[in-house]
């Protein structure tokens, strides 16, 4: 489903480079992790495919079902079905996140040329999503993420993917800052949309969500390039070991 | 009732001096009740002189325009106006024309707990409770800073309404101003007086003149409320200055909010002296300035006194400025000896959407008591590119996301407007007019060469 070759991407702002030739390939159904150090590329890489403001890609290509992603406006991204759930969830005060979420789901269905969604039949749907989310009313009126704690705010990007139905979906460290209940209300959350013709990309530092979540692969990345590909006991290996030992295999 | 008597009662000023040209200029009314306070403010005036650029509240704001003798014409043309606000709801509609009441396309001068007159039938009798109030409020006011088209407009107001509330009156009144000539240069003065416990909502709406001159005088008796809402989208072209001089007594509620779109040269001094315990003074306006069709620039200069003990104010300036648009905003608070918790705050934002606009902003405090708690904030900006980003990832196209952010920008000021149905009822305006002009909002300007 998502196809990324070779792809190399740099700062527009003074060039430097952080992506440095990514590879890697999720089909359909699947779950993939990436984890790495702090500052190897991950949330670069999230961007990029999401497209935006601010990096060049010099090489390279990503595509979505085989749609070049990378000349598509990010509303062009999201409409054919890609899913970024932010590491840091944005405040928007004065937008409500019920006509957010709504003018959100709306837009895609109107440029994926769909019907769109009555008032009354939007407010159905998101009721029982939130409800499962364990989000109350109260914080569906209120401003996208104003006064959310870290968790609600996560939480909040959950419901988001789940109104938007994405093919496919990037969560970036969804897991932190999340107590307990809440990690297995989001896993639970995505669970749900595990579906054979819907995949997902995982960023995380921790194993502990993806005992939650299954990943069926594990990618390492380090210094902008996956250096490591395996199946879920790579993720163990990590957080036994650290990435010491991990690199200096590959080195 | 036309005669120029008062002006030319002043022999000692020389005929080309700025000032006497502008008095000769207009059909100055002798004045019934409001004689005296004309004279007055005759005097005054010509003490004051006339504004110049180097006067230090006019070093923002060039007011050349509002010297000159006659106003630069302004067509009438209907098209530039949105559609009217308000029509939704049960109100008392007033309707002036170049500035002057008509009544023949008017509601009825009653309404329970309104005394309700147009100055200019009022002023053909010699007296008046408005007496009371016309022209008090604004000398007050221009201590300690002189305010000279304040006084220009009590000595040449030719019409504007006087309100006296005497109940809670739910009706708002509604003051619908159109325009025919396309030279009308207008003075309109109201007085509103809201009696001990009474409540009020006074709306504006509509384009004043060519160029207008407006005051309103509100005299708040203890407990009462005024809620004040003023929308008066201009064209393009629109020159105008208005003045609100409010006094508030103990646990009174004054409230005003200001929708100004577009314009060439708007000025609104707000002038409020808080003077009974407990009273709370709030005023807010949401600006959006388009320097693309010709020259913008607004100011609004704010001066707010603390009189009295546990009183609260707080001003909320938003303007969101393009192509060349510049904004202004002076805004003091002044704690006096005594007016202990004292609870003052104030913030002014600009949003600009390039590079060419400007924001100026002068914020001041002064305080004579210890026990205050007064905190001002100005902030100049761009979009936020991550906001911008966020929706766009949620799938929202660009424009959409660019006016979902100019209203976010601006929500602070419109959540100041109390009653849920007229908040609603601008922000719906607010979000039609941005759509209608999306394209041009686009930050990086490629949506206006395309549009021009
Ligand atoms: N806009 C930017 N300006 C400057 N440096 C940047 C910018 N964006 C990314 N970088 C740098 O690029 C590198 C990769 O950052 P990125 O956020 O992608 O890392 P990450 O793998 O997500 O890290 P973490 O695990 O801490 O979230 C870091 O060194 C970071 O400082
Ligand atoms: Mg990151």
């Amino acid at each position: 489903m998502l196809e990324i070759k070779n792809l190399h991407a740099e700062l527009e702002d003074g060039g430097k480079q952080i992506l440095k030739g990514v590879n890697l390939t999720v089909p359909a159904g699947q779950v993939h992790a990436i984890m790495g150090p702090n500052g190897s590329g991950k949330s670069t890489l999230s961007y990029v495919l999401s497209g935006r403001d601010g990096y060049e890609v010099t090489e390279g290509e990503a595509t979505l079902d085989g749609q070049a992603l990378l000349d598509m406006e990010p509303e062009e991204r999201a409409a054919a079905g890609l899913f970024l759930a932010f590491q840091y969830p944005v405040e928007i005060p004065g937008v409500g996140n019920l006509t957010f979420l709504r003018t959100a789901v709306n837009a895609q269905r109107k440029a994926r040329g769909e019907e769109e969604l009555t008032a009354a039949e939007f407010l159905k749907v998101v009721r029982e999503k939130a409800k499962s989310l364990n989000i109350d009313a109260e914080m569906l009126k209120r401003p996208v993420n104003v006064g959310f704690s870290g968790g609600e705010k996560k939480r909040n990007e959950i419901l988001q993917m789940a109104m938007l139905e994405p093919r496919m979906c990037i969560l970036d460290e969804t897991d932190s800052g999340l107590d307990v209940d809440a990690m297995r209300l989001v896993a639970e959350g995505v669970n749900a949309l595990r579906s054979p013709d819907r995949a997902f990309l995982v960023i995380t530092h921790y194993q502990r969500l993806l005992d939650h979540i299954k990943p069926d692969v594990v990618h390492i990345m380090f210094d902008g390039r996956i250096i490591k590909t395996g199946g879920p006991e790579l993720a163990l290996e990590v957080e036994q070991n650290g990435y010491g030992e991990l690199l200096a295999e590959v080195q | 009732m036309s005669t120029t008597t008062l002006a030319s009662a002043k022999p000692e000023t020389a005929p080309q001096e700025p000032l006497a040209l502008r008095l000769a200029a207009l059909d100055l009314p002798v004045g019934g009740f409001t004689r005296a306070a004309r004279a007055d403010a005759l005097t005054r005036l010509q003490a004051m002189g006339l504004p110049k650029g180097r006067d230090e509240y006019w070093r923002y704001t060039n007011p050349a325009a509002f010297n000159q003798p006659q106003p630069n014409a302004l067509p009438v043309d209907e098209s530039v106006l949105d559609s009217p606000l308000f029509t939704s709801i049960d109100r008392l509609r007033l309707v002036f024309v170049d500035g002057r009441f008509d009544a023949a396309a008017s509601d009825e001068l009653k309404g329970e707990g309104l005394e309700i007159a147009s100055l200019a039938t009022a002023d053909a009798q010699a007296d008046h409770w408005a007496a009371g109030v016309y022209g008090k409020l604004e000398t007050a006011g221009q201590t300690p800073v002189a305010r000279p088209f304040a006084a220009l407009n009590t000595l040449a107001a030719t019409d504007g309404v006087l309100i006296r509330v005497t109940g809670k009156v739910s009706r708002p009144v509604h003051l619908v101003y159109r325009r025919s000539d396309p030279l009308a240069d207008v003075h309109l003065h109201h007085v509103l007086k809201l009696e001990a416990g009474s409540e009020l909502t006074l709306l504006e709406t509509g384009m004043v003149g060519a160029r207008s001159n407006a005051v309103i005088e509100a005299d708040l008796a203890k407990g009462a409320q005024l809620h004040h809402i003023a929308a008066k989208r201009a064209g393009y072209q629109k020159v105008g200055i208005s003045q609100i001089f409010a006094r508030v007594d103990a646990e009174a509620l004054f409230k005003s909010f200001n929708l100004q779109v577009n314009g060439t040269l708007m000025r609104n001094e707000s002038v409020l002296e808080i003077v009974g315990d407990d009273a709370v003074a709030h005023i807010a306006a949401a600006v959006l300035g388009d320097g693309r069709v010709g020259p913008f620039h607004q100011d609004d200069t704010v001066f707010i006194t603390h009189a009295a003990e546990r009183c609260e104010s707080r001003q909320v300036y938003k303007k969101v400025l393009k192509s060349g648009a510049r904004g202004v905003f002076q805004g003091k608070i002044l704690v006096k000896p005594g007016a202990q918790k004292t609870d003052g705050y104030q913030i002014s934002q600009a949003l600009l959407l390039d590079d060419d606009s400007e924001f100026l902003a002068k914020p001041e405090l002064e305080i004579y008591a210890d026990d205050v708690k007064c905190s001002h904030g100005s902030t100049t900006g761009a979009l936020d590119e991550t906001a911008l980003f966020y929706l766009r990832s949620r799938g929202v196209p660009k424009e959409r996301a660019t006016v979902l952010l100019v209203l976010s920008f601006l929500a602070a000021a419109l959540e100041e407007v109390d009653d849920l149905r007229l908040r609603d009822e601008i922000s719906e305006r607010l979000d039609e007019w941005l759509t209608s002009r999306a394209s041009e909002l686009d930050p990086s300007g490629n949506g206006a060469s395309a549009k021009a």
